[in-house]
Order: structure tokens, then sequence, then C-alpha cells
């Protein structure tokens, strides 16, 4: 019978929850890396065991931890993260130039064809690979080297590279988002890349469609369809249906298009998720009441899903990385909140329940169906 | 000579207990213990030192003969007392944050 893994990285551990395929009653590990922040955790699909974990502290930096039996025991990879040459400037807050410097791993994805290979996002912003299971790093430094990059600028969270998309139909293709920066694609294999911006409008950077300097949230892609992306970027739901050249608003009827995570349902690739947050001064759901959105048609037409979700008193809020999507037939929908809650949908977001209400705050969650 | 690591790095090195044992050469200094600690654990490598900028993590101190030496150069040589393992050269975490 299939089942379901859940990997959670919060502020303080990483947590692994089970449940069969009905995913009614869930089993939650003991924490792993207590104390540790842990960013992001994510397994190969072509070994589920194979997991990868982004393992960080303010004190004593970053680590990458390595699993080959599904999270059950860890082991210490590569953590040296160098920039390519001379790293040269970006952007700083105040507009002088600031050093690129290595801070943490935001996200690890790793290869749709071989276990022994994963990308890192970084902050500062970059593109790592490892082709020896998470021993050493090299960067693909076009991305930064991109001609827009000395204009980059890091948002509030940090200067990090979040999202990366891989296209099993196209091996050479890579999507990726960099707040504040925008989305970049690259058409062979991370050696070079291209802003693809166009359509974003974004009211608080001087020009205001500008080729970059756009703070997205967080892209999705649903496989079968790998041309199609939507963005949730700080305002704004968009979607672009040619790999991300021109992207068009698709917030509709959402009650505020403020918000972090979006994904897509796995089998109905113009289902889409979004958790709408109140406004970039409030982090929390609009009037204490949380709410998944999904629309069924691509966007534009938005649904509340609500059954199970608190809808007083909720102030919470669910950040980029903590969303995901299993694949069994009937689609699960999970997301985890900054009050350490982890939701389930087992059926495509009509009704949800918690698995947990006590985890630290959770930072990530992936989703993977096994059996 | 023996060095007390903090709780987080204990479990990152999988340390029993709160001290690890070194054996150095004269000089022993700060640099020359984290080298021999990086080498004897892998999984420290950049933990206290950061490997980018060679410099000392903001958020740890090190201890010795009950003085802070946080601020001595990381070449200078430790007392006797640590370097012949009479005491331990403390390395601690800041308490910050939440």
């Amino acid at each position: 019978m299939s089942s379901v893994r859940l990997l959670v990285g919060t502020k303080k551990g990483a947590f692994v929850l089970t449940a069969d395929g009905k995913r009614k009653d869930w089993t939650i590990s003991q924490p792993h890396f207590a104390g540790w922040e842990l960013y992001h955790l994510k397994g190969s699909p072509i070994d589920p065991d194979r997991l990868y974990a982004s393992q960080c502290s303010g004190w004593f930096g970053q680590q990458i931890q390595r699993s080959d039996d599904g999270g059950l025991t860890w082991n210490p990879a590569g953590n040296t993260f160098t920039y390519h040459g001379i790293p040269g400037t970006h952007q700083w807050y105040d507009g002088t130039a600031h050093p690129w410097e290595f801070k943490r791993v935001w996200h690890l994805e790793p290869s749709l064809t071989d276990p022994d290979t994963v990308f890192a996002g970084v902050e500062d912003a970059a593109l790592f690979k490892s082709t020896d299971a998470g021993n050493t790093w090299a960067e693909l430094s076009g991305l930064r080297t991109n001609a827009t990059a000395a204009g980059w600028m890091p948002g509030a969270g940090g200067m990090c590279l979040h999202t990366i998309i891989l296209d099993k139909q196209n091996p050479d293709r890579i999507v990726i988002a960099i707040s504040a920066a925008g989305c970049f694609r690259s058409d062979d294999a991370g050696l070079t890349w291209k802003p693809i911006n166009k359509g974003l409008w974004s009211k608080y950077i001087p020009n205001p469609t500008a080729e970059v300097g756009h703070c997205v949230h967080h892209v999705a892609m649903n496989p079968a369809r790998p041309d199609t992306l939507f963005m949730q970027k700080h305002w704004d739901v968009m979607r672009s249906d040619d790999a991300g050249d021109n992207w068009t608003k698709i917030s509709g009827n959402l009650p505020t298009d403020f918000g972090f995570v979006i994904d897509t349902h796995a089998h109905q690739p113009e289902t889409v998720y979004v958790v709408p947050i109140k406004s970039d001064a409030e982090h929390f759901p609009l009037d204490g009441q949380l709410k998944v959105f999904r629309s069924r048609s691509g966007g534009n037409e938005w649904e509340p899903l609500t059954h199970g979700l608190p809808q007083q008193n909720c102030y919470v809020n669910v950040l980029r990385d903590a969303m995901s999507v299993d694949s069994l037939d009937d689609c699960g929908i999970y997301f985890g909140t900054t009050g350490g809650q982890v939701y389930c949908s087992p059926d495509g977001g009509d009704t949800w329940s918690a698995i947990t209400h006590d985890l630290p705050a959770v930072l990530s969650i992936e989703a993977q169906t096994l059996g | 000579m023996r060095v007390e690591l903090p709780p987080h790095l204990r479990q990152l090195a999988h340390i029993p207990g709160h001290e690890v044992e070194l054996h150095l050469t004269a000089p022993v200094t700060i640099a020359a213990v984290i080298d021999a600690l990086e080498a004897q654990y892998p999984a420290l490598r950049g933990t206290v030192r950061d490997y980018t900028t060679g410099k000392r993590r903001d958020f740890l101190r090190f201890f010795a003969c009950q003085e802070d030496i946080s601020l001595q150069p990381l070449d200078a040589s430790l007392p006797s007392r640590v370097a012949d393992g009479s005491e331990p050269l403390l390395i601690i975490a800041g308490i910050a944050g939440g």
C-alpha cells in the first residue's frame, strides 16, 4: 500500500512525519538536528530514501546532511560553498555595492535522474551543484555573473535563491527565483541565464516593470506541463505559459494577493493553491481566518478552502517552502505554519486536519509518495 | 590537550561527553587546536572558524584558565596549563536569541 512521508524543516530541527495512504494516522519522529534551523529537506525522486537537508545556525554556520535510509540516520556531507572566481558585489539595502557573502542554503533540489546530483540555492543568491551526493559543491556561476547581477538587492529576508525548478522533459532547463531579483531561466543546464520577469509589476521599485528587482516569493510547476509556471510574488499571483518569458496576473477574486506559498495539484495542472496573507506589513491571514484558496481554472477564479482550518484568532504565517503535495490518486495537500502546525488535506483541499499543532515554526515541507 | 565543545557541535560530530582530547605539538595555538579539531572531526569544519574569512564565528568565545581569550590572535600560544591538558580550552556558544 502506498504511504506518504513528510520532511518538515523547522526553526529548531527536522521532523519526519509518516502515514499510510489514508493519511489519517501519522507518526511523528523525534527531532533531528535539535536546536538547528532546517531550512529545507528534500528526497531524490530516483531513490526516495536518499534525502538531503540544509542545516544551519547563526552560531555555527551551514551544514548539509544526507540520509540513505529515508531519514532514520543522517551523516554530514560537504559544507563548503565557495563562489567561483572573484565574487564581486551586489547592491546593499542602502544602494551601496556589497560583496557577495555566503550565508546559508535555502533550498535543495535533487536531480530528476541521478540521486547523487543535487542543486543548492543559497544566500547571497547563487546556485551550486553537487554530483557526489553533496560532498563537494561547485557554483554554476553563469547566474551570478549575469549582466544584471550587480544590481540585485536583498529582500527583507536576505538575498536568497529559494526556488529551483527542474524540467524532466527538458533536462537542460532550470528555472530559479531570487528575492528580490526575480526569476531567471537557463536553457543550457545552468551555463547561461536570462531574467524572465516580463509582465511583473512591482510598485516598490523605481521602475515597476524593471527587468530585475522583483520580489518573487515562490514559483510552482506541474511536471506534466512544464511551460506553465505559477508565481506568488510579494504582491500578485501570476502565471506564465511560455516558461517564464511572459507573465500575466491571475489574482482575480483573491481577498489579498500577498503571500508566500504556491503549489499545483499533482494530477490537475490547472489546479493551483495559495494561502493569502493580509499584507507585507502584517504577515498573518486576513481577519484571523486561515484559508487556502484553490483555483481549478489556472487562476483568476479562486475558492476558499476552510473546512478544518481555524477560522478565528489565527495569526500565523505560511512560509515560501512550506507547502507540498503528494501524488496519490486523491492528491494530498500539506502546509506548515510559523505557529508549528502542519495541516493535511487528503482530498485535494476539500477538508483539512492538523497532523500536529506543536512543532517549532515550520520553514519547509516536502511530501514524498512511497510505494 | 582537552577541548570542551558546545552541545550543538558535540551533537553534530556525534561526540559523547563534554570534552574531546587532541594531541598537538608545540606551539599550541587556537588555530592549531581548530586545525586538529577539524582533522579529527571533519563535520566540525567551518563551525568554529569561518572557512571563508578564517575568523572566529561571532557568537563563539574561547576561554582558557578562566580568561576570555577570544580576542587574542588565533596564532597566539595557549596557556601552558591548557597546552598540557591540565585545563580544558572552552569553546563557548554565546547565549543569544531565542
